[in-house]
């Protein structure tokens, strides 16, 4: 795996404020990896910093094998952003803005194609400040594109945007890294991160406090596995003894584990014993509880 | 370091025009007061009758308060345009692309420039039609003086846009330095009545200089006479520039 960022000991302040501590992280090519955390935890200064639009105070940064403040200039030729709360001039076409980008690099996509890609054909001539914030999230997206970047930084994406919006910008995430491109995201939304990232950083007081694929952190911190099942047969604690403790509330069962084959093994017994079950569902702990569980508090709080 | 800041410049210039003609308030401000404060005075003044001498039978030169007002609104602009550009993250946006610092303050200036000018050509006209006996400025040497006098007023906007914490404070903030800075030009009082104190501080601020030279350049003295105007001029852009470039605030 080629490394594209690779960070180590970075620390910014604000005055007396300390915004990022320590962080030392590897991106690799053609992954989506999501820096998430609480808002304030340093995840915006953190990514700044990468990208050159801000100057750390210690620590070395490498993008692409470039300095972020030394060799800037070459950096924004190979490099999208789109920042948190962005806005544009207020009665700036859409078609302009695309225009103005595409004019500002050697080699760039088709502007139409570019905007047919991501549904904004319709909105071409409309101004900005007419667009709905999902349109002016996908204008982001497209200026962040316009030139081909081997990695995009995508900063709280979707903060504020409707679910039904929300989905729509996941599937166009998704579609940047089929394509090869690298994608570097902030979110404080633990679903996002589940859905899109192959890999992600825990931030919490401007440090990283853990670090791999979602499913290797919750395996790692929470790999209990619950099954609730109901059932009007006779004597299930019994019959599914080898399973442990079984609670009953009235017809439905509660059975809990760990680990990835537990939820198979309780499938098993229930086929061997012939139990009837009327209903079924697994609760399985998602980003959110190890959120929660490695800081003491859930993201919102 | 050229090609950088001319990368993008113009289509930045083009765009910014085209967003400032869409902004209805912005239009009217720029273009249309100091129109009319050159009409409603002149015609107060009485400059549409004719007169033997009809400028030194006026208080004060109607013709230049209506031009430093054409240069006020332009750095009131300015100061609009910069604070909600910087509260909207449109300055900090711009700012990741490979457009060089210069190039989209640049636009900007060239923009304010521009109108400006039109609206100098706007005042021309009306006062050719409606005050035929005191039109005798030599229109380009006044348009050049205009010119250099707003680049250099709006070398001022830049700090005063540095200033202003967010786009609500814009309005009060410039006004606060502006309107102050058009009492001490010169234009309605000598500047060499001043006490001393008062006029070294009248000569911080480049209207009073604007004025000086506006007035010779009405009277036909000629820019060899107002050398140290135009310095003067210069050397307050060059050091606005510089302070702003110091107190420059991205975001």
């Amino acid at each position: 795996m080629t490394s594209v960022i690779s960070v180590s000991h970075l620390g910014k302040r604000y005055g007396r404020t300390v915004a990022v501590e320590d962080v030392s992280l590897e991106v690799f090519e053609g992954e989506i990896f999501g820096l998430i955390g609480p808002n304030g935890a340093g995840k915006t200064t953190t990514m700044e910093c990468i990208e050159g639009n801000r100057v750390a105070d210690r620590g070395k940064i490498s993008v692409l094998g470039l300095d972020p403040r030394r060799d800037a200039n070459a950096l924004r030729q190979r490099i999208g952003v789109q920042h948190q709360e962005a806005q544009l001039q207020k009665r700036i076409k859409v078609w302009e803005a695309v225009d103005l980008w595409g004019s500002l690099y050697p080699r760039v996509v088709d502007a139409d194609t570019l905007l047919v890609q991501l549904g904004l054909e319709a909105k071409r001539d409309a101004w900005f400040m007419t667009l709905s914030g999902g349109q002016k999230q996908r204008l982001f997206i497209a200026l962040a594109l316009i030139h081909e970047p081997e990695v995009v930084f995508l900063d709280e994406l979707t903060t504020g945007l409707d679910p039904q919006a929300r989905r729509a910008i996941w599937a166009l995430v998704t579609g940047i890294r089929a394509k090869g491109t690298t994608v570097f995201l902030t979110t404080h939304l633990m679903e996002e991160a589940e859905r899109l990232c192959d890999r992600v950083a825990i931030i919490e007081h401007g440090c990283i406090i853990e670090l791999g694929t979602p499913a290797e952190l919750v395996q790692r911190h929470c790999p209990e596995r619950t099954v609730v099942f109901t059932s009007d047969d006779e004597d299930i604690a019994e019959r599914m003894a080898s399973l442990g403790v079984i609670e009953q509330n009235g017809v439905a069962y509660t059975i809990r584990g760990a680990g990835d084959d537990f939820v198979t093994g309780v499938i098993n017994v229930i086929a061997r014993e012939g139990i009837r079950v009327r209903g079924f569902r697994t609760e399985i702990p998602t980003l959110e509880d190890v959120f929660l569980k490695l800081t003491g508090h859930g993201i919102r709080d | 370091m050229a090609s950088r800041v001319l990368r993008g410049f113009w289509k930045l210039t083009w765009l910014e025009t085209k967003i400032f003609a869409r902004e209805p308030m912005g239009f009217v401000g720029t273009l249309l007061v100091p129109l009319l404060i050159f009409v409603v005075l002149g015609r107060a003044f009485g400059m549409n009758r004719p007169m033997t001498a009809p400028t030194a039978a006026m208080p004060f030169n109607v013709a230049i308060l209506a031009v430093i007002f054409i240069a006020i609104s332009a750095v009131q602009s300015l100061v609009a345009i910069i604070s909600i550009y910087r509260e909207g993250g449109i300055l900090k946006r711009l700012r990741s692309t490979p457009l060089s610092p210069v190039t989209i303050m640049g636009a900007q200036v060239v923009v304010k420039l521009m109108f400006t000018v039109i609206s100098l050509v706007l005042l021309m006209l009306a006062g050719r039609r409606l005050f035929p006996d005191v039109m005798h400025v030599n229109v380009f040497s006044f348009t050049a003086a205009v010119v250099l006098s707003t680049f250099s007023i709006l070398s001022l906007g830049f700090v005063l846009a540095s200033l202003v914490p967010t786009a609500r404070f814009a309005q009060p903030i410039s006004a606060a330095v502006l309107y102050p800075m058009l009492a001490l030009s010169g234009l309605f009082y000598p500047v060499n009545r001043f006490p001393p104190a008062l006029r070294w501080f009248a000569y911080l601020f480049p209207t009073t200089h604007a004025v000086s030279l506006l007035q010779g350049v009405w009277n036909g003295s000629g820019w060899g006479a107002h050398w140290g105007n135009v310095a003067a001029l210069l050397v307050l852009f060059g050091a606005y520039t510089a302070l702003s470039t110091r107190v420059f605030r991205w975001e």
